[in-house]
C-alpha cells in the first residue's frame, strides 16, 4: 500500500532528468527510424525486385538477402545489442548512450521494415506496372515512378510500426546504459526504488507512442488518393 | 505496318506445356483498326502482349514498321514502346497522380522538356474531352474518364500504333459507345493503327475495319467485318455473330405464325451493304402482289455499311416462291426458307 502511495508521490521526479531523457528516447527513436527507413527500402526493393525477376541471378540474390533479414529478426533484441558490442565499439567509439545504442537499434529494426516493404511493394497493383513497362519505363523509373508512390501510404504505415517497435527497443536499451526513458525507469526508478520515476517515464513513453500513431495515420491517410 | 509471321508462344509450367499462341499470321495495315475476337483463353491478351514486347514470343516474327520486335535489344525495345502503345481494361492508372500527371507519365519517361510535356499534356486533355479535370485523382472519375485519360496517356509521345486490351468490357453500353467514337476520331486525326482485342461483337462491329477471330490460340477467320457478318465460316464466328443479332425469340414467333397460318412460308432475307438502303420488299410486294407478314427485322450498322436480316411470312405457292427467290437475289438480297 505504502509502495503505492509512494509511486504517485512524484516526489523524486526531477523535470529537467525526465526532459533531458525524453530527448534522449526522441533522439534515438528518430535518427534510428530515418537509417531504417532508408536501409528498409533499399532491402524491401531488392526482396521484392530479386523474388519476381525471372533470371538466374536473382535467385541467389533473394535467397541471401532474406536469409539475413530472416536471422536479424529473429536474434531478440537484448542479445543482438550484446553480439554487437565489438561491432560498436569499432564503428562508434563507445558502446554507451545514445550513439552506442545506435547501430544495435538500426540493425535490429532494418530487416524488420525490409519486410514491411516488400509486402507494400507487392501489394502494387500489376496491372499499373505493366502499364509502365508498356511506356517504355526502365525498372529504376518504375521503381521510382511507379512502384514507391504507389505504395506510399502502406510504406508510412510500415515506418510508424517499426518507429513504436524502436521506441520499445530504446527502452531496452536504456536498461544496458543508453541513456533515455528506459533506463530512467530502470536505473533511477527501480534500482533506487522510486516508483514515481518509473511511472513518469512510462507515462512519456506511452505520449511518444501515441503521437507516432497519430502522425503516421494522418500522412497515411493524407497521400492515400484511392 | 503490323506483320505477324508464323508466331508461336508456349507458356512452359514444370508439369505441361501450354501453346497460347498457335502459328498465328497476320498482316494489320497502316491506318486500319483491326479487331481481335475470341472467347477468353483463345490467345488474345497475349497475342496483343507479343506485339509491344510485353510477352516474348517462342518462335515466328513481329515486324511493326521497321522493326523487328523480337529482334530488338531491351534499349531499342523500351524505345520502340514509346511509338506501341497500350490501353487496358483496367484503365491501369496510378491512384497516387492526378488526370494530368498521369498522362504526362510516358513523356517523363521518354525525357521530353518542361515546356514540351506541359504543351502535349494540355493538348491530349482538349483531344479526350477531359478540360476541367486535370488536377482530379483516378479516384473521382467515372469509368469512361478513366479509360480517356487511358487513351490520352498512350498518346502522349505520338504512337504509329495503339494496342487496345479489352479497352470497353470493364464500361457499361453508353459509355463503351463514346469510348468507341474516341477512338474512331483519334485514328481519323492522328492516323495511327489500332489493334484492338475484345470478347464483344458489337465493339468489332462498331469500329473495325476487319478482324480475326481466335480459338484455342489459333486465327480461324480473318475477313472484313462485313464478311463476317454476312458469311461466317467458322462455327465460332457464327456464335458470335449470333450473339450479336440475338434473335433468340424469333424461333417461338415463328411457331405460333405456323400454327395460326398453316399455308404460309417464312422466308429470311439478309441485306449486305448498300442495297440495305433501296426498297427491294416493297418492289417485290408489288411486282407479285404479296400480303406479307412482318416477324421481326434487324439492321445494324458496322463503321462503313449496314447489314441485317428481315424475317417475313406470306402465303405463296411453290412457283411463285421460286421465282420471287430469284427476284430477291439478283438484288443480291439472300433468302433463306425457314422450316
Amino acid at each position: 500500500m505504502n509502495e503505492i502511495k509512494e509511486m504517485f508521490s512524484f516526489e523524486h521526479v526531477k523535470l529537467d532528468v525526465l526532459w533531458q531523457s525524453t530527448v534522449e528516447t526522441l533522439t534515438m527513436t528518430g535518427i534510428a527510424t530515418l537509417f531504417s527507413f532508408v536501409f528498409g527500402i533499399i532491402l524491401g526493393i531488392i526482396l521484392f525486385q530479386s523474388s519476381k525477376s525471372k533470371t538466374k541471378a536473382s535467385k541467389p540474390v533473394y535467397g541471401v538477402t532474406s536469409f539475413v533479414v530472416n536471422l536479424f529478426r529473429a536474434i531478440p533484441f537484448i542479445i543482438l545489442i550484446i553480439l554487437l558490442i565489438p561491432f560498436t565499439k569499432a564503428l562508434m567509439g563507445t558502446m554507451m548512450g545514445v550513439w552506442g545504442a545506435m547501430p544495435a537499434l538500426i540493425i535490429g529494426s532494418s530487416p524488420f521494415y525490409a519486410r514491411l516493404v516488400e509486402i507494400a511493394l507487392k501489394e502494387v497493383d500489376k496491372g499499373v506496372i505493366e502499364a509502365a513497362e508498356s511506356m517504355g519505363a526502365t525498372q529504376w523509373e518504375i521503381i521510382r515512378k511507379v512502384l514507391l508512390p504507389e505504395a506510399l501510404p502502406a510504406l508510412i504505415s510500415g515506418i510508424t510500426v517499426t518507429a513504436i517497435m524502436l521506441v520499445g527497443s530504446t527502452a531496452i536499451a536504456g536498461v544496458i546504459g543508453a541513456g533515455g526513458l528506459g533506463s530512467l525507469a530502470y536505473m533511477v526508478g527501480f534500482t533506487r526504488s522510486q516508483p514515481d520515476v518509473t511511472l513518469v517515464a512510462t507515462i512519456v513513453i506511452l505520449i511518444i507512442v501515441f503521437v507516432i500513431q497519430i502522425l503516421g495515420d494522418t500522412i497515411a491517410r493524407a497521400v492515400d488518393k484511392r | 505496318m503490323i506483320d505477324i509471321k508464323n508466331v508461336n508462344k508456349i507458356f512452359k509450367t514444370k508439369s505441361k506445356a501450354v501453346t497460347a499462341v498457335d502459328d498465328v499470321s497476320l498482316n494489320i495495315h497502316k491506318g486500319e483498326i483491326f479487331g481481335i475476337i475470341g472467347y477468353s483463353g483463345a490467345g488474345k491478351s497475349t497475342l496483343i502482349r507479343l506485339l509491344n514486347g510485353l510477352e516474348t514470343l517462342s518462335s515466328g516474327d513481329i515486324v511493326i514498321g521497321d522493326d523487328t520486335i523480337n529482334k530488338l535489344s531491351k534499349k531499342d525495345l523500351r524505345k520502340k514502346r514509346q511509338k506501341v502503345s497500350m490501353i487496358f481494361q483496367h484503365f491501369n492508372l496510378l491512384w497516387s497522380r492526378t488526370v494530368y500527371e498521369n498522362i504526362r507519365l510516358p513523356l517523363e519517361i521518354a525525357g521530353v522538356s518542361k515546356k514540351e510535356m506541359d504543351r502535349k499534356v494540355t493538348e491530349l486533355i482538349r483531344l479526350v474531352g477531359l478540360t476541367g479535370r486535370e488536377h482530379n485523382y483516378p479516384s473521382e472519375l467515372s469509368g469512361g474518364q478513366k479509360q480517356r485519360v487511358g487513351i490520352a496517356r498512350a498518346l502522349s509521345n505520338d504512337p504509329e500504333v495503339l494496342l487496345c486490351d479489352e479497352a470497353t468490357s470493364a464500361l457499361d453500353p453508353q459509355t463503351t459507345d463514346e469510348v468507341l467514337d474516341l477512338l474512331v476520331k483519334i485514328r481519323q486525326e492522328l492516323g495511327l493503327t489500332i489493334v484492338m482485342i475484345t470478347h464483344e461483337m458489337q465493339v468489332i462491329r462498331k469500329i473495325c475495319d476487319r478482324a480475326a477471330v481466335m480459338e484455342d490460340g489459333k486465327v480461324i477467320e480473318v475477313a472484313p467485318i462485313i464478311e463476317l457478318f454476312q458469311n461466317p465460316k467458322s462455327s465460332v464466328t457464327k456464335r458470335f455473330v449470333q450473339d450479336e443479332l440475338d434473335d433468340e425469340d424469333i424461333n417461338v414467333q415463328i411457331k405460333t405464325i405456323k400454327e395460326s397460318f398453316p399455308n404460309s412460308t417464312v422466308l429470311k432475307l439478309g441485306f449486305v451493304g448498300t442495297k440495305a438502303n433501296r426498297p427491294v420488299v416493297s418492289q417485290v410486294i408489288k411486282e407479285y402482289d404479296l400480303d406479307i407478314n412482318v416477324l421481326s427485322g434487324n439492321i445494324k450498322q458496322t463503321n462503313d455499311e449496314s447489314y441485317g436480316h428481315l424475317y417475313i411470312a406470306t402465303e405463296v405457292d411453290s412457283e411463285k416462291l421460286d421465282e420471287i427467290i430469284d427476284k430477291f437475289e439478283s438484288e443480291k438480297v439472300s433468302v433463306e426458307v425457314v422450316k
